[in-house]
């Protein structure tokens, strides 16, 4: 199997490069049978090849397709390496995104550019399996930057809107801003090993670099700059929001499953860099705990059913980092990976409503949906209880509190972290059932056109057990022995041990999370379903409408960037759009014009001036010669 | 023989096609699209047959002297190395798509278009080629006059300006070259008697350093006003913005490559301390380059003024990587002479496209182009991501080595062109919002591209494809050239590597060069 | 063999100069312009005769006969300008004929 390994990316490829060039000669099942079909064969691989894994256990997989290039040792290849890190990630991409592309073709079916949706999918697909797969990073490099192109074609998928192409570059751009980050990590990486092959330069660094060494802090703050643009976190985070002007699946798919974890991906795969540079792990951490704060609060106060879900990505993606911050790597991981279930699940339950109600997002014209579209109901529910991490049913309980657990327990958790996870789980749990509650009951507000059909549910369904199952196979200890995920990880991975003291009472953090996800459950019940009125009376005063106001705007750092870079550059840039350099020229040419009209004037054209002149001349050249 | 043959085509070629307009008013492009065609076929036959030098030999493969001016000591020297072997090529692959590209758009004087566009191929041709710097002077030459008609006949609206502009800017530098080339024949004439302009002989001349300084100076005038950087690019909006779409193919395509190939073998060779000295300058004005030209191609809406401005940005990163004097900068310098030349290339003849149709450079003008002619939206959208370096395109390996290169010479001017890339996306994307995605103002037909538009298209893309998935050929063929350029600087390159090979003996074992499949590498 | 001093006839070939110059500088008529510089030609034929005989030198000689020869051929070409000049503006007047001004 795997000597096939190549194929996993490369039938995405092929099938986008086919769909590119010939997608509007194909009829649209044609095209459907080749975007799907090209993931789907690609998730087969996927599990054949994990099941192979799980059997041998081998530390990794090898291979080199062909070498990229060589200059004077510089050696990249096209080449792939598979352990434990990677196959989960290629499984959550494949068949997730298998699921999202059945999906799709329900979606999109209506749309004129059916192929192109695919094309783009599908080299999304496989730019991103190409990100998690590289056996160095330059070859991650080539993936990252792919998939950030797709991420541009698709938020801008609806071109015909200006606000949706603004959007698709903002993201483009902000993202690459943390690319030269990650590529300047990368010019050190190459200067001190003079490879970027990752596992040389994991297995060197500790040899080179003392822990705490400075090349190595710069190295991980440069890769985290690369991880933060990619994964929407502060003070990159603004592109993700407004990313959701691309169609439902493309935020499923890249803005929530996958495209944005790869940040996640990049930090775990560089773990050893980020154990000898405490301080830029440090730095993961409070990027991780403060980003799911501030995003938890923006998500509040949206009105937009998708904004919400962008809103939690971010803060989601915030735990996650906040897990590879304290060292938990493998709890990181595994939050990503629940993550991409349920948060697929609610994005794809977010597109069947927006698809039944005649593309309508606003939440406040939603309402009543429970009984219209029941698969939809219960599917989003089994999702909004996952985010909200309730206890013991949901994955996402054991995945969240494993985090928060280590992020208080773990050798470089901290009370603060532990705090503001849980203040972000009590909001995440608030906000989700906000939009439950808001979405599914009180009053039916618009009319349900097409109710979802079977190509729509059927990948609802499949997601939701996922989201409710996945979480048994790593339970916490003090329940039962189940560590199947830590333990697929141990190879890669370095595992965490928890504070002696603390573990004793692990159980009372346990009830501790589970109190606090149900008490945001009950608040959002209280406020949206049992007695609107009283919130209603708190966001009268005006002090709640401008906290209202800023964490809609989501903090405030749109404004605050465009007043800071982007007006000023824009301002410049059109200052001189005629060339202040182009100008000297000008000028030189200007002076020389001048002279040529001041010494014109002596050539009168009368001869006898030019007699006189030559009188002169020769009278001053005697007198001068006379006098010498 | 071949090499002068290859000239002798071009020129010959450009009589023919003028004199043939009498005969038949096409003939002129068929005779042109031959002579081109005939001597990329002999470029791409010499690449497949020549051996690539191995390294350490010489890396001259092909070499032709003949005496000309013997008293002066002037040698018609005509010899082929990697490097000039792939600048060859890239000049005669854009000059068959310059021919195609003005198929239809050139409908006056077209023998004497022809004419002129076989002879600036043919002086570029020459410049690539020739190893003796009164003939080098001589090929400068030939390129600029016919260039200035190109401009000056068939160009837009304000052609004559710009035209003289060019002129101006080319000849200024190129008669300073002129006296740097006298200065360096007579100093190595009175050194060892033999006053010759061989490149070879000259190579050894040792200089003061004073001398060396004003000499590189002339020298450093002619290249870095055609390459262009920044103080001195202002010629090249106009020229390139109002010259024919040919006319900008060959601009941005080729004659900015003759002063990044005169840095590489001329100025690095010739003068190897004064070209240390002047190194953190040369690196300082690329980086400025790459900020400045980024900043002026967004705030254009003259979509070829643009890519013009696009060039001076990307024009940087050669002369950033070519004074960092280390392999990888070199290799990324050459590989960007290349990518750009095809990359930029294919901009302007998207713009030169637009043009035939709407009649318009003005981006204000355009839009709604992605659902009127999805060939031509995809064929821009492949450029334009070229053009901001996305991986698995020839720019980006450009791009990569290039900046590898330099941070090993200069941490910060190496952020700062580093920060280029995202400026570089910011006029890139706005190319693909303002003329493809966004609403069109007003309602144009345009028709999609045509069969012979499409022969263009293709093999650009699959071009740029190879040169980013598999850059391997070319990287191999210019490595000869680029160790004999670096000879002077190979002092402190070799202890430089010992350091890193010191640091990292596995690395060459866990990534051995011929390992396919699965292996197994211990942790 | 001596006749008048050199010193006069110097005197008088200085005169004759300055006459001639004098009067191309004033006369407007391109004719007495061309008749002034042959008094200035001949004014300086005089001091090379002068010199050669006081010298005792064929040398001033052979330079009058220059003199004279370039004289010829300098009134015929003037003649044949002043007579274009004459066709194409009907006028001999110098100041007339300013086409060449910057």
């Amino acid at each position: 199997m795997e000597n096939y390994i190549w194929l996993i990316p490369a039938l995405p490829f092929l099938g986008s490069l086919l769909l590119i060039l010939f997608g509007t000669r194909l009829s649209r099942a044609g095209v459907a049978i080749l975007g799907v079909g090209s993931v789907g064969i690609s998730a087969l691989i996927t599990i054949l090849l994990g099941l192979q894994y799980l059997a041998e256990k081998p530390a990794f997989y090898h291979q080199e397709v062909w070498q990229w290039f060589n200059v004077a040792g510089f050696s990249p290849s096209i080449a792939f390496h598979l352990d434990a890190l990677s196959i989960v990630f290629i499984f959550v991409i494949t068949f997730v995104g298998f699921l999202i592309h059945l999906y799709s073709t329900a979606y999109m079916a209506e749309d004129m550019d059916f192929s192109r949706f695919f094309a783009c999918m599908n080299l999304f697909v496989g730019s991103m399996l190409l990100l998690v797969m590289a056996d160095n990073l330059l070859l991650l490099y080539f993936g990252w930057e792919g998939v950030g192109l797709c991420s541009y074609l698709l938020i801008g998928f609806w071109y015909k809107d200006p606000a949706n192409g603004y959007a698709a570059r903002k993201a483009f751009i902000i993202t690459r801003v943390g690319d030269v980050a990650m590529a300047i990590g990368l010019f050190i990486l190459f200067q001190t090993f003079g490879t970027l092959h990752i596992q040389t330069i994991l297995s060197q660094a500790p040899e080179v670099w003392s822990v705490g060494a400075q090349a190595a802090v710069l190295v991980g703050l440069l890769l985290l700059g690369g991880a933060v643009g990619k994964s929407g976190q502060l003070p990159l985070q603004t592109w993700l929001p407004d990313a959701m002007a691309g169609p439902t699946p493309v935020s499923a798919l890249i803005h929530a499953a996958t495209m944005v974890t790869a940040g996640v991906y990049l930090i775990a795969r560089m773990y050893v860099i980020f154990d000898l540079a405490p301080v830029a792990q440090m730095a993961v951490a409070v990027i991780g705990a403060v980003t799911l704060l501030l995003a938890g609060f923006s998500a509040l106060t949206q009105y937009d059913l998708k904004r919400v879900l962008a809103y939690s990505t971010i803060s989601q993606i915030g735990y996650m980092f906040l897990a590879l911050g304290v060292g938990a790597w493998s709890a990181g991981i595994f939050h990503f990976m629940i993550h991409a279930f349920f948060k697929a699940l609610l994005f794809l339950c977010a597109g069947a409503i927006i698809l039944a109600l005649h593309h309508e997002q606003d939440m406040r014209q939603m309402g009543g949906l429970r009984k219209s579209m029941p698969v939809v109901f219960w599917t989003f529910l089994i999702g909004a209880a996952s985010l909200a991490a309730l206890p013991l049913i949901t994955a996402g309980f054991y995945s969240k509190d494993q985090i928060l657990w280590y992020a208080l327990a773990g050798p470089q958790g901290s009370i603060w972290l532990y705090l503001a996870g849980l203040v972000g789980a009590f909001i995440t749990s608030v906000y989700t059932f906000r939009m439950v509650f808001m979405t599914f009951y009180g009053e039916p507000k618009t009319h349900v056109a097409h109710p979802p059909g079977k190509i729509i549910t059927i990948p609802l369904v499949i997601l939701a057990i996922l989201s409710l199952v996945g979480g048994f196979i790593e339970l916490p200890h003090n329940f039962a022995h189940v560590a199947l995920f830590s333990g697929l990880m141990a190879p890669v991975l370095p595992g965490i041990t928890a504070n002696e003291l603390l573990a004793a009472n692990e159980w009372l953090f346990q009830v501790l999370a589970a109190v606090v996800s149900l008490g945001g459950v009950f608040v959002a019940y209280l406020f949206y379903q049992k007695s609107p009125a009283l919130l209603a009376s708190i966001e009268r005063s005006s002090f709640a409408m401008a906290l209202h106001r800023f964490w809609f705007s989501g903090w405030g750092f749109d404004a605050l960037y465009d007043a800071l870079i982007v007006r000023p550059y824009v301002f410049l840039a059109n200052l001189n759009k005629r060339d202040i350099i182009d100008s000297f020229y000008t000028g030189l040419a200007r002076t020389a014009e001048g002279f040529h009209v001041m010494i014109s004037q002596t050539q009168s054209g009368v001869l006898r001036n030019y007699v006189a002149g030559v009188v002169v001349g020769a009278i001053m050249i005697l007198t001068i010669s006379l006098l010498l | 023989m071949i090499l002068l043959w290859m000239i002798v085509i071009l020129m010959a070629g450009g009589l023919l096609a003028w004199l043939s307009k009498k005969w038949h008013p096409e003939l002129p492009r068929w005779i042109a699209l031959f002579a081109v065609l005939a001597d990329f076929i002999l470029a791409v036959y010499l690449w497949l047959t020549l051996p690539a030098a191995t390294l350490g030999a010489s890396p001259w493969l092909l070499q032709l002297e003949i005496p000309w001016i013997p008293q002066w000591g002037v040698n018609f020297i005509l010899a082929l190395d990697g490097l000039s072997l792939l600048m060859l090529l890239l000049t005669f692959f854009l000059g068959i798509l310059c021919v195609l590209v003005s198929w239809r758009e050139i409908q006056t004087k077209s023998g004497f278009f022809h004419f002129n566009l076989m002879w600036v191929l043919a002086g570029i041709t020459g410049v690539f080629l020739t190893l003796d710097l009164f003939l080098f002077y001589f090929f400068w030459e030939v390129m600029l006059i016919p260039m200035y008609f190109l401009i000056g006949i068939w160009g837009h609206a304000n052609r004559t300006y710009a035209a003289f502009k060019f002129f101006l800017f080319t000849q200024a530098s190129g008669l300073l070259m002129l006296l740097a080339i006298l200065g360096l024949y007579f100093i190595h004439g009175s050194q060892t008697g033999t006053y010759t302009f061989n490149y070879f002989e000259l190579l050894g001349t040792t200089l003061a350093p004073e001398a060396a300084r004003l000499l590189m100076a002339g020298f450093l005038a002619a290249f870095l006003v055609k390459l262009p950087v920044v103080p001195f690019h202002s010629w090249l909006p106009d020229a390139h913005s109002e010259a024919p779409t040919a006319g900008s193919v060959v601009l941005a395509g080729l004659l900015l490559k003759t002063g990044a190939y005169g840095l590489l073998r001329f100025v690095l060779p010739l003068f190897p301390t004064a070209a240390v000295e002047f190194a953190p300058w040369a690196m300082l004005l690329g980086a400025v380059g790459i900020i400045y030209g980024a900043v002026m191609a967004y705030s254009q809406t003259d979509l070829k003024r643009l890519a013009a401005y696009t060039s001076v940005s990307h024009m940087g990163f050669v002369i950033l990587g070519v004074f960092a004097f280390n392999v990888w900068a070199l290799q990324g310098v050459v590989m960007q002479m290349i990518a750009h030349g095809l990359s930029t290339g294919a901009l302007f003849i998207v713009a030169g496209l637009l043009y035939e149709r709407l009649h318009t450079r003005d981006m204000g003008q355009m839009g709604g182009f992605w659902a009127k002619a999805p060939k031509l939206g995809v064929f821009a959208m492949v450029f334009v991501m070229a053009s901001l370096g996305l991986p698995g395109l020839g720019n980006f390996i450009a791009e990569f080595l290039t900046l590898v290169g330099s941070w090993q010479a200069n941490n910060w001017l190496t952020v700062i062109a580093t920060i280029g890339i995202v400026l570089a996306t910011a006029y890139s994307l706005r190319i693909m919002q303002k003329v493809f995605f966004e609403p069109a103002p007003t309602d144009h037909p345009l028709p999609d591209l045509s069969a012979r538009e499409m022969l263009i298209a293709v093999p650009m893309i699959a071009l740029i494809l190879w040169l980013g998935l598999y850059p391997q050929p070319v990287l191999d063929t210019v490595q000869p050239s680029i160790n004999q350029q670096l000879q002077a600087y190979q002092e402190p390159e070799v202890k430089e590597k010992v350091a890193v090979v010191e640091a990292v003996p596995k690395a060459e074992l866990s990534i051995g060069k011929d390992k396919r499949g699965k292996t197994k590498v211990p942790l | 063999m001596s006749g008048a001093p050199m010193e006069a006839a110097l005197l008088l070939a200085g005169v004759l100069f300055i006459l001639g110059l004098i009067s191309v500088l004033i006369r407007r008529n391109i004719i007495f312009m061309l008749i002034s510089v042959e008094i200035m030609l001949n004014a300086a034929g005089l001091a090379f005769i002068v010199a050669g005989s006081r010298w005792v030198q064929p040398d001033g000689q052979v330079m009058f006969i220059f003199i004279l020869t370039m004289a010829a051929a300098e009134v015929s070409v003037g003649l044949a300008l002043i007579l274009q000049i004459y066709h194409q503006l009907k006028t001999l007047d110098s100041d007339a004929a300013s086409f060449m001004k910057g």
